[in-house]
């Protein structure tokens, strides 16, 4: 009873953010570059894609679907809107440039919601049709071949913020700044509008939202278009922090941000989940991977244990579910 | 209280070729406990749905709220006219809290204005100490009983502005305390000058808190009429337009001891239990939910294992490690879940009556025949006088009564000598009822010894040998029912 109390004042966001904190009090002791400026910053930076990412598929995951294409989408939208800025718009500008990817993003998105609503057909089957046919689409028309050729507003990296650091200086890039609003955005329409505690209650009873007038339709394109859009902007970031577009570079990214946003405590049965544990969930994946890494650790065991850990959490969180029958029982 | 809420005349709904509801009047006042009273399928819920302005009626209609006279209602102006429905399913949202749940449909009419979560839970809070209820307002539903689940519905149309509220079966599944508690809620309400229709199959409770009941059979209106001096006998035969039996079966038919039970107790669950089961005995179990009776059940048929006791069968000790075993000696146990654990709802009749028994239905070796599994249900549709039109079709196209006889087929085919009923009427109508019993009761007039569990006194009383009250997981008192009254059955249940 005890646990079950603090468990819920703690929730799987307040767990998670302990064992951060926890681990990252271990790293800065073990290692001497964990708690640098430029460490961090390197994390911030790297992981701004993932994070967006992220808190596009924790939309979805609360309404009660999934997507699994959203990964292949990003480099969709890469090679169209830079073909589209390149070709026809004499290279544009950020504005633009952030504008086309969240619209194509979006549009991508639409494309799941519509089949997922319309033809009424598992989230999950569809998206993996669309994720093949996204890539399959992407490869056949570019011949699998890289665009190196991008504009200067995109090549040149946008310096944030500049602390001097040991070696050189720990620098903020615009991708982190980026992540930071998607965020806001993200966690303001699922926690402060009315809309977005529809979706909670969408994916926690979707008979009963229905019949409470919720508009089942918005729903879906909200989720996957947000997704989608959220997949538009990741995509730019990457190219930005990458300098070039390739085909295959997101392929596969899918499956890793999906148990981080698992693990960041959202449910593939709907309802449950919070923007704060998707970036969590994230973080905490990565922050592992970098003390591996500066630990020294090989980076053939990272998969593994991040693996691990995936379980782990699991197995845990769904222990206190299968544990306490007879005390359930006895409360009857 | 002689004020009308609502005056429903001559609604009718056709249906293709069927008139579900013919030329019926329906009249509701204000703060009134209404009863509404029906056979599944005489035209409850069109009625609700009418009144409710999701079904349209055919023309004729008048439906009069008090002042005004319509011919047509919309579902939003039924609502604007404070009509609200808590169905079955509560249409709650689990993972949300319930100061959230009850707000829910703001969100829905403004979906992009900042909410705040402190208002959410002042004005819960306000409604639920406005009708004295017992609700925290930040747990989530989902950690919620169903009892306390019902509260937050009514909660949630309150707060809309309910001041008719119809209850689809509000008592199904609730304790004998929670129907109290849920009755004296009603009961608050209307006197509050709310007017409330429950519609319920359990005669006892309307009969107890109702002022009038309204009964409809096969689309047409019975009558309505007040509850006092109504008996459930006379309400029963106007719902199903049978006289239905209402008498203990009339002797012992007691034959050779078959299953013993020495001192039985599973920790938490239920503690030194005794018994000896005849052949061609129907022992009643019975007792308030969450006595033990369902956890005794599972125990007999190998599902738990007990931590202290003897469980006998025929003389010999059995040591039951899964139901395989307890099928295996011939123990067979009838789920009261029939929707969910009883039956495979999309799977075919054939399927579902044949699955206990697949070994038996192969030709050559691992093989199943086709044949054998058509010939077993053919065989059991008969004997138990189902109506099944295409035994391939799926098994949720029955109705509860002819689904229950299916489950019962499924159990009938391992050939047990020890048949256990978990609430075998649950979900089944008054008519199709007395059917299951007359089953069961041929059953043990052949010398199967049944163990009939229920928490209807009734049930128990008309049906068996002996009854056995269980109490916090001890039988409390045993007694015979050819030797005593129904009321003094109930009276030592609920004591």
């Amino acid at each position: 009873m005890h646990k079950r109390l603090l468990n819920r004042r703690i929730g799987t966001e307040g767990t998670l953010l302990s064992i951060l904190m926890l681990l990252c009090v271990v790293l800065a002791l073990a290692t001497d570059s964990f708690l640098t400026f430029q460490n961090l910053f390197d994390l911030l930076n790297n992981q701004s894609v993932n994070i967006i990412f992220a808190v596009g598929l924790v939309v979805v995951l609360i309404a009660g679907g999934i997507d699994i294409s959203f990964a292949v989408a990003a480099s969709v939208v890469q090679y169209v809107v830079l073909s589209l800025l390149m070709n026809y718009l004499g290279g544009g500008n950020w504005l633009l440039g952030i504008l086309l990817s969240m619209l194509v993003g979006m549009l991508l998105g639409l494309f799941n919601a519509l089949l997922i609503h319309r033809f009424r057909i598992v989230s999950i089957i569809v998206t993996i049709g669309t994720f093949n046919l996204f890539f399959g689409l992407l490869m056949y028309f570019t011949s699998g071949v890289s665009i190196y050729d991008i504009p200067d507003w995109l090549y040149y990296s946008v310096p944030l913020l500049d602390l001097p650091a040991e070696r050189g200086s720990a620098t903020l890039y615009l991708p982190a700044a980026v992540m930071v609003v998607m965020v806001i955005l993200t966690w303001f329409i699922l926690a402060r509008t009315g809309f977005g505690r529809a979706i909670y209650g969408f994916g926690s009873n979707p008979e009963s939202a229905r019949r409470s007038g919720v508009s089942v339709w918005k729903i879906h394109a909200f989720a996957y278009g947000w997704l989608g859009l959220c997949a538009g902007v990741a995509g730019l970031m990457q190219a930005h922090i990458v300098q070039e577009v390739v085909p295959n570079a997101l392929i596969g990214q899918e499956l890793p941000i999906l148990a981080a946003v698992v693990l960041g405590g959202a449910t593939l049965g709907g309802g449950r989940g919070s923007v704060l544990g998707a970036v969590l969930g994230v973080l905490l994946l990565a922050v592992v991977q970098n003390g591996l890494n500066l630990l020294g650790v090989t980076p053939y065991a990272f998969r593994m244990i991040v693996g691990l850990i995936i379980l782990i959490a699991i197995t845990t969180s769904n222990l206190g579910n299968l544990l306490p029958r007879t005390t359930k029982a006895r409360n009857v | 209280m002689g004020d009308i809420a609502i005056r429903a005349r001559h609604v009718s709904k056709i249906f293709g070729q069927s008139r579900v509801l013919d030329d019926v009047e329906f009249e509701l006042r204000r703060g009134e406990v209404l009863c509404l009273a029906g056979e599944n399928g005489c035209g409850k819920s069109t009625l609700i749905k009418i009144i409710n302005g999701v079904y349209t009626p055919e023309e004729g209609v008048e439906l009069s709220f008090g002042d005004e006279t319509l011919s047509a209602i919309s579902p939003i102006e039924a609502r604007n006219r404070g009509i609200h429905v808590i169905w079955q399913d509560l249409a709650l949202f689990p993972h949300l809290t319930v100061a959230e749940n009850i707000v829910f449909d703001d969100y829905v009419a403004k979906p992009w204005r900042p909410i705040s979560y402190k208002d959410a839970l002042t004005q819960s809070r306000e409604i639920i100490q406005q009708f004295g209820l017992d609700l925290d307002p930040m747990a989530r539903v989902e950690d919620l009983s169903i009892a306390h689940r019902q509260l937050v519905a009514i909660c949630r149309v309150l707060r809309a502005g309910a001041s008719i509220i119809f209850m689809d079966e509000p008592t199904a599944s609730l304790t004998y305390k929670e129907v109290q508690t849920l009755l004296g809620i009603t009961r608050s309400l209307a006197a509050k000058g709310i007017s409330i229709v429950l519609i319920s199959h359990r005669l006892v409770e309307v009969l107890e808190v109702c002022q009038r009941v309204t009964v409809l059979r096969n689309g047409k209106l019975v009558g309505t009429y007040p509850t006092e001096g109504m008996t459930q006998a006379r309400l029963s035969t106007l719902m199903t337009g049978l006289e239905l039996e209402f008498t203990p079966r009339a002797e012992t038919h007691k034959g050779a001891p078959v299953l013993e039970l020495k001192n039985l107790s599973r920790e938490g669950e239920f503690e030194n239990v005794s018994f000896t089961l005849h052949r061609g005995e129907i022992l009643g179990l019975t007792g308030l939910l969450g006595a033990g009776r369902t956890e005794i059940a599972h125990t007999i048929f190998g599902m738990t294992q007990p931590t202290s006791g003897q469980l006998l069968k025929e003389g010999q000790p059995l040591a039951l490690r899964s139901n395989r075993d307890a099928v295996r000696h011939r123990i067979a146990y009838l789920s009261e879940d029939r929707l969910n654990l009883g039956l495979v709802q999309n799977q075919s009749i054939n399927m579902n009556t044949a699955v206990t028994v697949l070994p038996r239905l192969e030709k050559p070796r691992f093989f199943l025949s086709p044949q054998r599994i058509k010939a077993l249900t053919a065989h059991w549709i008969e004997q138990l006088k189902t109506k099944v039109s295409d035994p391939e079709l799926a098994v949720s196209s029955l109705s509860g009564g002819n689904q229950q006889r299916i489950a019962l087929a499924k159990w009938l085919a391992t050939e047990p000598d020890v048949l256990i009923l978990d609430c075998p009427t649950i979900g089944v109508d008054v008519g199709a009822k007395a059917g299951i019993f007359d089953i069961i009761r041929n059953l043990a007039d052949q010398g199967m010894a049944i163990i009939l569990i229920s928490d209807e006194a009734g049930e128990i009383w008309m049906n068996a040998d002996r009854a056995l009250v269980l109490r916090e997981g001890r039988i409390y008192s045993e007694v015979i029912p050819a030797e005593t009254t129904e009321e003094a059955l109930e009276a030592i249940i609920n004591a």
